[in-house]
């Protein structure tokens, strides 16, 4: 399991080891299961009451499945922490953050001054996603 | 036509600051080409043969005079003086210098334009109906709803990095002007038998090396569910689609792959679960939006007699004026397929032209179709004679809508890096052997459609005539497709056997054509004699 370089809980990190989500579904005392692009992130949501760490792996930055996994993730109601790891750039974290993603394990350092200002550049989001932010059309209208 | 408020002018600034860091990191090698590359594609930047080529948004394709002077004043500060609208109504520039790409951004979002979202695996620049708003035919103005989708799209967390590009298009007629079913996702806004208004759905289309007309995935779907459907849609596609071979990850193989019913299956589940999230845009944000494409101050009481005592003038009337919804209006088509030109070029001082014609005659409004030509949406036929004299000085009088010189063709091999074979000069070759108007008229409508690769670009496979270049041992070699369309009547073309070199490929069109002269009955046009006889007596007259 990587360890989180960039973090946005308060909590203490999970130190138990990801397993794979097959893994996870059989051993009922695992609580940090790791996603891959590809796996169906809708297999772990009757699991999710155990469930500490969900890291989901990102094999090229251009590969965008992970960003559904948290998404759906979120959308069932998981508050735990969501990890992104592997090839992840700095102009992905705005996105990542929107779609539920909690920290960071990039396989090459991400400078922290880059990403304050990737998370920072845009002010406003046309649409409402997994972190809360306020859509548009919802500050056009009241 | 819609204008920004603050919000909106905050997010095309935002993306100008956006895109300046990445250029910036990129040429100060923190970034490397191969990271670089998906992050410039987003906004619209390729590299190219010679230079790189800078795509930009005309969403849904509408604009005004300030739009196209602004588009004048790029072409001249950084290409050569030229623009080239696309098939997708947007408009590519073939000569920018990276370094001076974020300049040219944010002298674009002076004018409420960017190059958001151009190009690259993310949801591309939405079309619609190029008559929009001014159409005889239309339910409803359909641009209300693409602005709408445009907002809900962009920048969207889950959808910016898709398998693929994903193409949606949106209009409101029967008769379709915007190759709907060619589109990963196609919007037909219908009424029900309770006169609500709702979307007719189609998913799967697209052309490029393995092509498929979008299925019907639904009748009915009301209207303000729209982008809970849209978002049902991109999920089912983003989290199936595999990731190990590009040519592969279109939704369209997806869809095909799956089948129509089990797509439409998990695409239904889907968007029960996102009814339940709230995600859509409220009704008060649709009629905010929709107050902008409220029909101009059209006047009352105007004749619809057209003086046609100018035979030169009576022409261009026939050809590329159409009906207008308002009494004593029309539509003008401005062709920019001169015999000998380039399909879709304009010049800078072509562009400050039709600009000014839009603001006098137009109700300041201009746009852009698909088959890379612009209109002039409302104009008072008592105009009509006014704006022909001013396009003739302009050189942009052509009358040749829907006629063999109204040719659409890609960059081809001449610009583009993906190209195997040249296409423009073939456009120019079949232009002038079949030059003279008089043989135009008399052929009637056809559409010949010109790509210079499998990815079909030109659209060959939705061409009543299409062209593929492709390379074979090292020489360009041409294949001829019969029997595509890109209206209502949607079907893809046929390959007739054995490619040609270029000076071959223009022979075999004419010996298709006339063919077609031999075997049309009255007021038949080629495609539908083409669907009467079948391929075998066009072959025939082909290979001989």
């Amino acid at each position: 399991m990587a360890e989180a370089a960039l973090r946005f809980r308060n909590d203490d990190p999970v130190e138990e080891p990801a397993v794979t989500l097959d893994a996870f579904i059989e051993q009922t005392s695992a609580s940090a299961v790791r996603i891959e692009a590809g796996d169906d992130p809708r297999r772990l949501i009757p699991h999710l009451g155990r469930v500490k760490l969900v890291e989901v792996g990102f094999p090229r930055f251009r590969d965008g499945r992970g960003f559904s996994t948290a998404r759906v993730l979120r959308e069932a109601g998981y508050d735990g922490e969501i990890r992104a790891e592997g090839d992840i750039l700095v102009d992905l974290i705005f996105f990542m953050r929107r779609c539920g993603f909690d920290s960071f394990a990039p396989q090459a350092p991400l400078g922290r001054a880059d990403v304050d200002a990737a998370l920072s550049r845009y002010d406003y989001v046309y649409q409402h996603a997994a972190d809360g932010a306020v859509p548009i059309w919802k500050l056009r209208h009241g | 036509m819609y204008e920004y408020d603050r919000y909106d002018q905050a997010m095309v600034d935002a993306r100008v600051e956006d895109f300046r860091d990445q250029t910036r990191r990129r040429i100060a090698g923190e970034l490397t080409e191969d990271q670089f590359k998906p992050l410039r594609l987003k906004n619209g930047l390729y590299l190219q043969l010679h230079a790189y080529m800078l795509r930009v948004a005309i969403p849904y394709g509408t604009f005004n005079s300030r739009q196209m002077r602004k588009l004048a004043d790029i072409a001249r500060k950084y290409d050569r003086g030229y623009g080239h609208f696309t098939t997708r109504q947007n408009i590519q520039y073939n000569w920018i210098k990276l370094e001076e790409a974020p300049d040219l951004l944010a002298e674009l979002a002076t004018v409420e334009m960017h190059a958001i979202q151009t190009s690259g695996e993310s949801i591309r620049n939405i079309s619609a109906d190029q008559y929009a708003g001014a159409a005889a035919d239309e339910i409803c103005d359909p641009r209300p709803w693409a602005e709408l989708l445009r907002q809900a799209t962009t920048f969207h967390p889950e959808f910016s990095y898709l398998p693929r590009k994903f193409k949606i298009a949106v209009i409101s007629s029967k008769e379709d002007r915007a190759a709907l079913r060619w589109h990963d996702c196609a919007l037909r806004i219908v009424r029900n038998e309770a006169g609500e208004e709702g979307f007719e759905v189609y998913a799967g289309g697209g052309m490029g090396r393995t092509p498929f007309i979008a299925y019907k995935i639904r009748d009915f779907l009301p209207s303000g569910q729209i982008f809970s459907y849209l978002q049902a849609i991109l999920r089912v596609w983003n989290m199936h689609a595999r990731r190990d071979n590009i040519h592969k990850q279109r939704m369209k193989i997806l869809v095909h792959d799956l089948g129509e019913e089990e797509f439409r299956r998990q695409v239904e589940e889907q968007f029960e679960h996102f009814l339940t999230l709230g995600t859509d845009f409220p009704q008060a944000e649709y009629d905010r939006i929709a107050a902008f494409f409220a029909p101009p101050p059209f006047e009352t009481g105007l004749s619809d007699d057209i003086d046609l005592s100018d035979p030169d003038f009576a022409l261009w009337v026939d050809r590329q004026v159409i009906a207008h919804k308002a009494p004593g209006y029309a539509i003008a088509n401005i062709s920019l397929k001169p015999v000998g030109g380039i399909p879709g070029d304009i010049s800078a001082e072509q562009m400050e032209r039709v600009a000014d014609l839009a603001e006098r005659y137009s109700f300041d409004e201009i746009r852009a179709t698909h088959a890379q030509n612009l209109v002039l949406p409302h104009v008072r036929k008592a105009d009509l004679y006014a704006v022909w004299q001013a396009l003739d000085a302009a050189g942009l009088a052509d009358a040749n809508l829907d006629l063999v010189t109204d040719i659409i063709a890609c960059p081809g091999l001449d610009y583009c890096s993906l190209a195997n074979a040249r296409s423009i000069p073939i456009a120019q070759k079949i232009a002038q052997r079949f030059a003279d108007a008089e043989r135009q008229r008399d052929i009637g409508e056809l559409k010949i459609k010109i790509s210079g690769c499998i990815n079909a670009c030109g659209h060959h496979h939705a061409g009543q005539i299409g062209i593929l270049g492709v390379d074979r041992k090292g020489t360009e070699n041409y294949q001829l497709l019969l029997g595509g369309s890109g209206a209502e009547d949607t079907s893809q073309a046929k390959i007739t056997g054995p490619g040609f070199d270029e000076e071959g490929i223009v022979d075999a069109v004419e010996r298709t054509i006339e063919r077609y002269r031999e075997l049309r009955t009255d007021g038949e046009r080629f495609l539908d004699t083409y669907r009467r006889v079948g391929m075998d007596p066009f072959k025939e007259a082909i290979y001989g």
